[in-house]
């Protein structure tokens, strides 16, 4: 299991590569990976704070629970943080699993805890101004399926 | 002594990331309302808690739980990580 936090850019692509490579009870692989997304064009920057500490500490947590509710070979959870620019990948997770339902449902539990349970907050920073991103009630809400 | 940090806008509308402060407060609420007392921008900041979140020593926690050996309280906006 890798979970890393970090401030520079990961190559999504070499990141599951190493993740999948060599396995021989997995039968299925699930990635996702979060980009920085000029929503209303002018996004200058996405800048993302977080909490020290307690970043490692809840994701641990949540990747935990993932193992413990689904029968998974593996998972990797790497999330960014600082000034990123637009197009650049925010975070990613992985899930092996020897089927692919483990690993699809492990792969939008682990993103819907990371959304609004990992202490990240993130500040669009455009040409006109900068405002923090607002937490959704669908945010909410996605938790409530598990 | 309690290490206070705050994070996201609430760092921003108080003006510092982390203080240390001297506190009888028995519970979360008790400290928010010793910190609005103290001046405007905390008044601002603490102005309506159902926006906030509060963790203590780095666990998701409760506005009515008690601050008894807690050594380190988080004021933030909902998360937005993902």
């Amino acid at each position: 299991m890798k979970v890393a936090v970090q401030e520079g850019p990961f190559d999504a692509g070499a990141e599951l590569d190493a993740f999948s490579h060599g396995r021989q009870q997995v039968g299925a692989v699930v990635s996702f990976t979060g980009i920085v997304r000029d929503r209303d064009g002018g996004l200058v920057r996405m800048e993302i704070e977080h909490y020290p500490g307690m970043t490692e500490k809840a994701i641990g947590e949540i990747a935990e629970a993932a193992r413990a509710r689904w029968d998974l070979a593996d998972l990797l959870v790497i999330h960014r943080y600082g000034a990123l620019p637009v197009g650049q990948p925010i975070m990613m997770v992985a899930t092996a699993a020897a089927h692919r339902r483990a690993a699809f449902e492990a792969a939008e539990y682990l993103m819907d805890y990371l959304k609004s349970r990992a202490p990240f907050w993130k500040k669009e920073v455009t040409q006109t101004g900068a405002h923090w991103v607002e937490a959704t009630p669908e945010d909410e809400d996605a938790l409530s399926r598990w | 002594m309690i290490e206070i940090v705050y994070f996201a806008w609430v760092r921003e509308r108080i003006g510092l990331p982390r203080e240390r402060v001297e506190t009888t407060a028995a519970t979360v609420a008790d400290l928010v309302d010793e910190l609005r007392g103290r001046e405007e921008r905390y008044a601002a900041a603490f102005a309506d808690v159902s926006a906030l979140r509060v963790a203590l020593d780095q666990e998701l926690s409760e506005f009515d739980a008690p601050l008894s050996g807690v050594r380190e309280v988080a004021f933030f906006p909902p998360m937005t990580g993902g």
